[in-house]
C-alpha cells in the first residue's frame, strides 16, 4: 500500500500507472527517506555497480554540478527511455517541444554519455577515456587508440577531429533507436 | 497505537473482568498444552477464518477503487519493467545489426551503438533491481488489514501482549533457578519456546522431521528474523551461535547461556574469522554438545530469497544439516530490517501482526566432498535450502545490504566487452 501520492506535476510523459510504480521505486531507492536521491543511493545499486558505464549514467541524473536528485528530475531523465510506438503521432502539436522519448532526444541522451565535458563534441580523447571505462584493463592503450582514432574518423565528416551531434545522427540513421533505448513498464 | 488506551471507568472494569477471563483461558488452553506439546485445532481455525477476512477485504477495496475511479497500488513481485534475458553478447551483436548495412563478418571491432546496451541495462537496473527489491519488505499482492485500525485488531493485539509478558516471565523464573540442571532446563527451554511460539500465534509445519540436527553437527537455515531462533529451538535442542546484541536481546542472551552452553561474540570478534572457526570446531568434535544453529547469510533477508551464504561455517568440515524456512506473507511481515527499526519496535510488529504463518523443513544433512571448496559447498548448501522453500536462489551478498559491490564483478563485464572488440587481435594485425 502506498502512503502517499506522488506530485501532480508530472502528467505528460508516462501514464499515472507508471508514474505510480517509479514514485514507489524513487522512494525505495531513498534509504534515509530524505525526500531526495544523492549520488550514493544510485552507487549502491548493486547491478548499477557492475554496469562498466555506471558513473556515467549516474552522471546524467546530476546535470550541472547538482548534488541532489529530486522525484521529477528522476522522471525526466527516465522519460527518454519510454517506448515511442507509446503515442498516437497524429495528436501531437507541432508548436509543442518535442517529447523526451522521441528519437532526436534518446540519441541526445546517448550522444551526452560520451561527450564527457558538454562541449556539444565528442573529441578523441573523450572516446578514448569512455572506451576505457568500457573495457577496464582488459585492453592495451595502443589498441583503444587505435579504435578510437578508427571510430572518430569514420563518423568526422567536416574533418575537424570530432564527432559532433550531427554526425553522430548520421553515422546511426539506419539504427533501430526506438527499441534499443526503450524500457516498458508492466501494467 | 493500541498502548493509548481511554482511561473510562467503565473500560478499566471491563479490562479488569477480561483480563481474569483471559487468564483463566490461558491456563487451560495454552500452557497446559505447551507443556505436552499438543495443540487444539483453534489455531488452525483461526488461520482460515483470517484468510476469508483477507479475501472479502480485498475484493470490497477494488470495488471501492473502482468506484471512485482510483488507481488502486497493486505491488508486482516480478518486477515493474519488461526485460528480455539476452546476454551481452548477443544484445550488441543485434545493435550492430541492425545499424549496419555491411554483411556481418566476425572481425571484433568497436561501433559507436554499443553504447546503447550498457546505457538501457544501467537504466533498466535504476528503475527495477534485485536487490533493492529484496531488502524492502516483501510486497503484498492482497491486502491484509494491518495497516487499519479496528475494534478487533486492538482487542487482539491486547491479548497477544499479555501472552507474550507471560512467556518471558515464565523463562525467567525457571531459567535461573535451574541453571545446574541440565535435563530439566532442557525441557524447560523447550516448554518456554513452545510459550513464546502460542504468544506470537505462530503455526508452524514442520516437513520431514527425520532429518532433524543431531549431536556435532551444524545446522543452517536462512535468516529472515530472530525469530527463526524461536521457531527452530521449539522443534529441537541447540546450541546458538551469534553477535551479542544490546540492550533486550542481551539480556535474553544473557540468560540463556546460563541455562545452556551456546556460544555468543562480539561483532568484532566476527571478523576474526579464524577464533570464530577455532571455538565452532572445538563445540562440534565434541559429540555431547548439541548441535550449533548458524544462519551463514549474516543479515536478515526479506524472505523471498536466499542470500550468498558466508563460507566460514562451511570450512569447518562437520555434518551440515541444512534447514529451510519460509515465512507466508500474508499473516505478518516477519522480516527485520536492521537499519530501519531496532529490536523493541520490530517485537512490537510482530506482536500485533495477526500471526506468524511458516514452515520450515529440514532437509537431508550433507558433508563437504573432497573435491570442494567451501565456497562451492556453501553454495550447494544454499540451492537447497532455496529449492526446498520456493525462494529465488541470488548470487548477490547479504552484505550488499550495507556495503557497496565488489569490482570484481564489473570487471567481468569489462572482459566480456573487451573480447568482442578487440577479440584475438593477431588476427586483425595480419589482416
Amino acid at each position: 500500500m502506498i502512503r502517499s501520492e506522488p506530485p501532480a506535476l508530472l502528467t505528460g510523459s508516462f501514464s499515472q500507472a507508471s508514474l505510480l510504480r517509479l514514485y514507489h521505486r524513487f522512494r525505495a531507492l531513498d534509504r534515509n527517506k530524505k525526500g531526495y536521491l544523492s549520488r550514493m543511493d544510485l552507487q549502491q545499486i548493486g547491478a548499477l555497480a557492475v554496469n562498466p558505464l555506471g558513473e556515467r549514467i549516474i552522471d546524467s541524473f546530476f546535470p550541472d554540478g547538482n548534488l541532489r536528485l529530486d522525484f521529477p528530475g528522476f522522471v525526466r531523465v527516465l522519460a527518454h527511455f519510454r517506448p515511442i510506438d507509446d503515442e498516437d503521432p497524429g495528436i501531437r502539436d507541432p508548436k509543442e517541444p518535442e517529447p523526451l522519448n522521441s528519437r532526436m532526444n534518446k540519441l541526445r541522451f546517448a550522444f551526452q554519455l560520451y561527450d564527457l565535458d558538454r562541449d556539444g563534441k565528442i573529441s578523441r580523447h573523450e572516446m578514448l577515456q569512455v572506451l576505457r571505462l568500457m573495457v577496464g584493463v582488459q585492453v592495451t592503450e595502443e589498441q583503444l587508440e587505435s579504435i578510437a582514432d578508427r571510430t572518430v574518423q569514420e563518423a568526422d565528416e567536416d574533418g575537424d577531429g570530432a564527432v559532433s551531434f550531427l554526425e553522430f545522427t548520421k553515422s546511426l540513421e539506419k539504427m533501430d533507436i526506438e527499441q534499443k533505448m526503450s524500457i516498458r513498464i508492466l501494467k | 497505537m493500541f498502548l493509548l488506551l481511554p482511561f473510562d471507568s467503565l473500560i478499566v472494569n471491563l479490562l479488569g473482568i477480561s483480563l481474569t477471563v483471559l487468564f483463566t483461558l490461558l491456563l487451560v488452553f495454552i500452557i497446559v498444552p505447551a507443556i505436552f506439546g499438543v495443540s487444539f485445532g483453534i489455531r488452525k481455525l483461526y488461520m482460515k477464518t483470517l484468510l476469508k477476512i483477507f479475501a472479502w477485504a480485498t475484493l470490497r477495496m477494488e470495488r471501492g477503487a473502482k468506484e471512485k475511479n482510483h488507481q488502486l497500488y497493486k505491488p508486482y513481485t516480478n518486477g515493474i519493467i519488461a526485460k528480455d534475458p539476452t546476454s551481452l553478447e548477443e544484445e550488441i551483436k543485434e545493435i550492430r545489426r541492425s545499424g549496419s548495412s555491411k554483411a556481418l563478418d566476425n572481425t571484433p571491432e568497436f561501433e559507436l551503438s554499443d553504447i546503447f546496451y550498457f546505457c538501457r541495462k544501467g537504466m533498466e537496473t535504476i528503475m527495477d533491481d534485485e536487490v533493492t527489491k529484496r531488502f524492502s519488505a516483501e510486497e503484498l499482492e492482497s491486502w491484509n488489514l494491518l495497516s487499519r485500525t479496528n475494534y478487533n485488531f486492538q482487542y487482539i493485539s491486547l491479548r497477544l501482549t499479555v501472552l507474550w509478558g507471560l512467556g518471558v516471565l515464565i523463562r525467567y523464573c525457571f531459567l535461573l533457578p535451574l541453571r545446574f540442571k541440565e535435563f530439566l532446563s532442557k525441557h524447560v527451554h523447550l516448554m518456554c519456546y513452545r510459550i513464546c511460539v502460542r504468544a506470537l500465534t505462530a503455526i508452524i509445519t514442520y516437513h520431514d522431521r527425520e532429518n532433524r540436527p543431531r549431536n556435532g553437527g551444524i545446522c543452517v537455515a536462512n535468516h529472515t528474523s530472530p525469530i527463526d531462533v524461536i521457531i527452530l529451538a521449539s522443534d529441537g535442542y541447540y546450541a546458538m551461535v551469534g553477535q551479542v546484541h544490546g540492550g533486550l536481546m542481551g539480556v535474553i542472551q544473557r540468560a540463556m547461556v546460563k541455562a545452556c552452553p551456546h556460544v555468543w561474540f562480539e561483532r568484532s570478534e566476527v571478523k576474526d574469522r579464524h577464533l570464530v572457526a577455532k571455538r565452532l570446531t572445538e563445540h562440534v568434535q565434541d559429540k555431547s554438545k548439541l548441535p550449533i544453529l548458524i544462519f551463514p547469510e549474516g543479515t536478515c533477508i526479506n524472505n523471498t530469497s536466499v542470500m550468498m551464504f558466508k563460507k566460514g561455517s562451511f570450512e569447518i568440515g562437520a555434518t551440515v544439516y541444512p534447514v529451510a524456512i519460509k515465512y507466508d506473507p500474508q499473516f505478518g511481515d516477519a522480516f527485520w530490517n536492521s537499519s530501519k527499526y531496532g529490536m523493541v519496535t520490530y517485537l512490537l510488529r510482530m506482536m500485533t501482526s495477526w500471526a506468524i504463518v511458516c514452515s520450515v523443513w529440514y532437509l537431508p544433512p550433507m558433508t563437504r566432498e573432497t573435491d570442494e571448496d567451501a565456497v562451492q559447498f556453501a553454495n550447494r548448501v544454499k540451492s537447497a535450502i532455496a529449492r526446498q522453500g520456493g525462494l529465488v536462489d541470488l548470487l548477490w551478498d547479504g552484505g550488499l545490504k550495507r556495503e557497496k559491490v565488489k569490482d570484481t564483478f564489473k570487471e567481468e563485464q569489462q572482459k566480456l566487452y573487451s573480447k568482442m572488440i578487440v577479440g584475438n587481435h593477431e588476427d586483425r594485425s595480419r589482416s
